[in-house]
């Protein structure tokens, strides 16, 4: 078990060669929950309050994607993003830019579906005062994301839970490249076959604490608003 | 000037139950009037036809001009408010309106004058009492300077205090010139607020009269039993 305390002590000897992986790993997750966000939040949001033939085949088929298997998603990346794909050109295939793209599709189903959701609650509520005021469409969808803001909070956590804990698909896009695409899953799986336990067990407590403040600082900001706003 | 209102053997139904069935009326500026019948008489779905909210399964509803659709406002028996301070409630209504950005707070404030919630305009909105929410639905609505207002029970919820506050400002809106169309099963309310009435009677409009004329003498027996206070369907 000496592998934990030097994990541990490797987290707090500002060890270059953890942190810069954990840095790489942030940034990559961060900004594919961005990128979902963006997208997913108004794709959520109109399909709570628009209705249209097939919506609900959509809302099903969302719902199914929110179980996309990370190598699934990885592979598929790859043949887009490899030097014979229809993307190829870009060069993107093992960057740091490919994990984002990865983890982006990863991520979208989770967000859109659970904003969608939670939205449809707000709409039930608000549909006919909104109407009464004219909101409808693009401008009722934004009224309501903004209104929910706090709620959707939970559905952007998701999606980040999601994107720093799955290891397949930047495995399969990134090539887990030590100092270029190495992030904390995919180096605590190499290391672990490797038998340096201390840089995996290390990596993982930075992963679980990152998970945990995240969460917790979420919390807090929902139930503050909930008592400021009601 | 977007009224009268006229609905042309209007019928409504939902899952195959009408709710409304062949009315024919006309809404003419002036009067306040007040749509009485017991619960589910179908009050609140016909003021959600006339306002456009539902559209009529059959027959038609037409104002007097096109562009009515923003003449108009409706206050509901629950308040809906967003999560945002009681002045940007009403700043929401004006913008939707099309109001300029730098008019909006201006006319907010004076709505929020009119009602008496100057005081708490930077509060959030959803953590007012309920009558203090219901006037400041009624302060949204007055900031639009509607022609018509649609009113469905909006004192339903409300303790005999808030109620008398609420009828203080539809007696505002009444005498600013705009015309009120309220629905209640309060009779009371109806006498004190009402010039005419329409009773309305499982989707049918039974009778339309003056409400001196209605009360005292109802041509309709459902009317007679429903003022007795007596239950028609039974």
């Amino acid at each position: 078990m000496g592998a934990i305390g030097e994990g541990l002590q490797r987290i707090f000897q500002l060890d270059l060669e953890l942190w810069r992986i954990v840095a790489l790993s942030l940034e990559v997750s961060l900004s594919a929950v961005i990128l979902a966000t963006a997208l997913g939040l108004p794709l959520g949001a109109l399909l709570a309050v628009k209705r249209f033939p097939g919506r609900r085949g959509v809302i099903v088929v969302l719902n199914a994607l929110m179980g996309l298997p990370p190598v699934v998603v990885g592979l598929l990346i790859y043949l887009l993003l490899s030097r014979a794909g229809p993307l190829g050109e870009l060069g993107l295939l093992f960057t740091p830019g490919a994990m984002v793209l990865a983890q982006t599709v990863l991520v979208l189903p989770i967000i859109a579906a659970l904003a969608r959701q939670a939205l449809d609650d707000s709409w039930r509520e608000y549909e006919e005062q909104l109407r009464s005021l004219g909101a409808e469409g693009a401008s009722a969808a934004l009224t309501l994301i903004w209104d929910a803001r706090f709620s959707l909070v939970t559905a952007v956590l998701a999606g980040l839970g999601r994107a720093a804990a799955e290891v397949g698909a930047v495995m399969i896009v990134g090539g887990n490249i030590d100092g270029v695409t190495r992030v904390m899953t995919t180096a605590i799986a190499l290391e672990t076959s490797k038998g340096d336990l201390s840089l995996a067990l290390g990596l993982g407590v930075v992963l679980i604490a990152i998970v945990l403040a995240l969460n917790a600082t979420a919390q807090l900001v929902k139930d503050a608003a909930q008592r400021r706003f009601g | 000037m977007i009224l009268p209102l006229t609905l042309d053997d209007v019928s409504y139904s939902s899952g195959g139950q009408p709710i409304i069935s062949g009315v024919s009326l006309s809404i003419e500026a002036g009067p306040s009037t007040i749509i009485l019948g017991a619960n589910g008489a179908g009050k609140s779905v016909l003021m959600r036809l006339m306002h456009g909210l539902l559209s009529p399964t059959a027959g038609t509803i037409r104002w007097h001009e096109t562009a009515a659709r923003r003449r108009q406002a409706m206050v509901f028996q629950r308040p809906v408010m967003l999560r945002r301070s009681a002045l940007a409630n009403v700043e929401y209504a004006l913008r939707l309106a099309g109001l300029a950005a730098g008019e909006r707070q201006r006319q907010a404030l004076a709505a929020l004058d009119e009602v008496g919630l100057r005081d708490v305009a930077a509060r959030p909105a959803r953590v007012l009492s309920g009558g203090e929410q219901q006037r400041l639905a009624l302060a949204r609505a007055w900031a639009l300077h509607p022609e018509v207002l649609f009113l469905d029970e909006p004192t339903a919820n409300l303790d005999p205090g808030a109620t008398r506050e609420i009828e203080t400002v539809i007696r505002a809106f009444d005498a600013a010139g705009t015309k009120i169309v309220m629905a209640t099963h309060n009779l009371g309310q109806a006498r004190r607020l009402g010039d005419e009435v329409i009773y309305l009677h499982r989707g049918q409009v039974l009778e339309r009269a003056a409400i001196d004329r209605f009360f005292p003498q109802p041509s309709t027996a459902e009317a007679a039993a429903f003022i007795k206070g007596e239950v028609p369907w039974a």
